[in-house]
């Protein structure tokens, strides 16, 4: 996960967009490109189609609730999506997120529209809305995990911890 | 000075090395069980592990279950049943190959003890809590660090507890107590671990308090558990794999500290049903005033196709038959179980229902295996989850109910109160 600061425009979703919605199962077996065509199809047909490299999918409450499969994170990053800004998100979909490098922030008072811009810095834990010229804050990533998330994600990270152990 | 302790924080302490875990701490807890299955886990990890020039931490803590792609429908299937098959007989690890469903047969073999810390590749994992271990779900890539390490970071969550007084009356399941919670509590839990007591949950055998913890992960809770008991240590006595530990230290003290406690009153719960597309849209059985007609029911999953759950179908099912121009689908949770299914009678009461049998798998209920359903189409499911395109079209619906509510909503070509046939 970067943690430089991300502009882009924004797609915004309700609450409990759920990993059947994000990656359906009938899919599931397919690579993750043709995966990624079905992404959010069920609800917004033209996302998948429209959604450009460095856009940001807003979400409200429960986001990524449901399966444990990573291809709803995947998926996002295949599209180009830049990062994940929810109210709350469902507690494996969070993590999946962390482990694979996309930038996901939890802001419950996110006051934004579709095809607005938000700018949003990971490490402060500051996002304006630049057509709104407001800003807003949510909680940064926990320390313990900065070190996962600077490194780009989990497997990076073990990567870097097994070429160089610990002293 | 004893610091009092809820049973979850006690899993959490003793698996990080501590004395005692406070809400919000992080803390990284040493894994006593690493469940993955077929979807996520051979197939999506063995590159990643290979890449890293990593091995599995520990063989003998790692469990591999094949069931979400089998038995193989296609070629992809095939080749990814396969490549699972060759990773776990090169690594020597255990691998139920297609005889059950991951949690259902986690808990047949006994594998999961009170105590334990367990990680599983499916979100499903704190079906686990069953049996008074703590059990999450994650993802392949989390998997991967898992294997590598054998520890998983933990944000220690705030205790809840659900409180089932009572007793759940005839045609009444513990499936209707998760539907009637969804919509009571909705679907972002994310802080807590919830913790299942009162005298219904103790009077429920592990197969029900597997469906509590199950769907937890609906309520989009941390985990879900029951602290061991008698029955408990029965089901793991039953396994051949008997508890040696301390059943009292395994419980919450009685001055712990729970963020939320919530009552359920079994005695007077009736059915529930949830209306598409998310199992927060649950009501009573009693509150549905249109005739919705169905053209499949699926009794499936590891929350709805145990055998308990063939049971449940089965007492409505006796000496009837399913309605002209409806289907009702069963897939058991596992092979032990239609065996014993068979053993009993109860499996000839669904088959002369007219009830098609299915493979053992996760089948429909993960939009991978048979019973997918058509645009237009209207399905009631015993499965735990109803989201939009999840069992096939996206322009199908799905209705959630207990094994009774889909057995008699199959034999009524309708969604039916189960109490009208089993009075």
């Amino acid at each position: 996960m970067s943690l430089e600061v991300i502009r882009g425009r924004c797609w915004v979703f309700g609450d409990q967009i759920d990993t059947d919605l994000l990656a359906p199962g009938p899919y599931m077996k397919q690579p993750l490109a043709e995966l990624a065509t079905h992404c959010l199809e069920a609800i917004a047909p033209r996302f998948a189609r429209e959604v450009r490299k460095g856009d940001i999918v807003v979400g409200g409450f429960g986001f990524g609730i449901g399966s444990s499969r990573e291809q709803a994170v995947q998926v996002l990053a295949e599209l180009g999506v830049a990062a994940v800004v929810a109210k709350s998100f469902a507690r494996i979909f969070y993590r999946n997120a962390l482990n694979l490098g996309l930038p996901a922030l939890c802001c419950e008072t996110l006051q934004v529209a579709d095809g607005e811009t938000l700018e949003i810095d990971p490490l402060a834990g500051r996002i304006r809305n630049l057509d709104r010229d407001v800003e807003m804050h949510c909680p940064p990533i926990p320390a313990e995990l900065l070190d996962v998330v600077a490194a780009g994600g989990l497997l990076p990270w073990l990567q870097q911890r097994r070429a160089a152990p610990p002293a | 000075m004893r610091m009092p302790a809820t049973l979850v924080e006690k899993i959490l302490a003793r698996a990080s090395g501590r004395d005692s875990v406070m809400p919000g701490e992080i803390v990284t807890c040493a894994i006593d069980l690493l469940m993955m299955h077929d979807s996520g886990g051979p197939r999506r990890v063995a590159s990643r592990l290979q890449a890293l020039g990593a091995r599995v931490w520990d063989a003998d803590k790692v469990i591999v279950v094949s069931d979400h792609f089998a038995p193989a429908t296609d070629l992809e299937s095939a080749e990814i049943l396969a490549l699972t098959r060759r990773w776990a007989a090169t690594r020597g690890v255990k691998h139920y190959d297609g005889v059950g469903i991951c949690h259902v047969v986690l808990q047949e073999g006994g594998h999961v003890q009170p105590g334990m810390f367990c990680v599983g590749g499916d979100s499903h994992s704190p079906s686990g809590g069953a049996m008074g271990a703590w059990m999450v779900g994650v993802g392949a890539t989390e998997i991967t660090g898992a294997l590598v390490t054998g520890t998983l970071w933990i944000k220690v969550p705030q205790s809840a507890r659900v409180n089932c007084t009572g007793q759940l009356q005839r045609g009444v399941s513990a499936k209707d107590i998760m539907l009637y919670l969804c919509a009571q509590l909705g679907m972002n839990n994310d802080n807590y671990a919830i913790e299942y007591a009162g005298a219904a949950v103790r009077g429920l055998p592990i197969a029900e308090r597997l469906v509590l913890c199950n769907m937890s992960a609906e309520l989009g809770a941390e985990t879900g558990i029951v602290a061991a008991d008698q029955h408990t240590l029965d089901a793991l006595a039953c396994a051949g794999r008997a508890f040696a530990g301390d059943l009292s230290h395994w419980q919450s003290d009685a001055d712990a500290v729970f963020a939320m406690q919530v009552d359920v009153d079994a005695d007077s719960l009736p059915p529930q049903i949830a209306a598409p597309h998310s199992p927060a849209n649950s009501a009573g059985i009693d509150t549905l005033t249109d005739r919705v007609t169905i053209d499949q029911a699926y009794i499936g999953a590891c929350t709805g196709a145990k055998l308990s759950d063939l049971r449940m179908a089965a007492a409505v099912l006796k000496g009837r038959q399913v309605a002209s121009g409806t289907r009702l689908l069963i897939a058991p949770a596992s092979t032990a179980m239609t065996a014993q299914a068979a053993a009993e009678g109860t499996l000839a009461t669904l088959t002369a229902a007219g009830a098609i049998l299915l493979p053992t798998g996760c089948g429909a209920c993960a939009g991978m295996g048979a019973g997918m359903l058509a645009a237009g189409e209207t399905c009631i499911a015993s499965t735990a989850r109803n989201f939009k395109g999840r069992m096939g079209s996206a322009d199908a619906s799905v209705w959630l109910g207990s094994p009774y509510t889909v057995a008699a909503s199959a034999v009524r070509g309708a969604i039916c109160d189960p109490r009208e046939l089993l009075a």
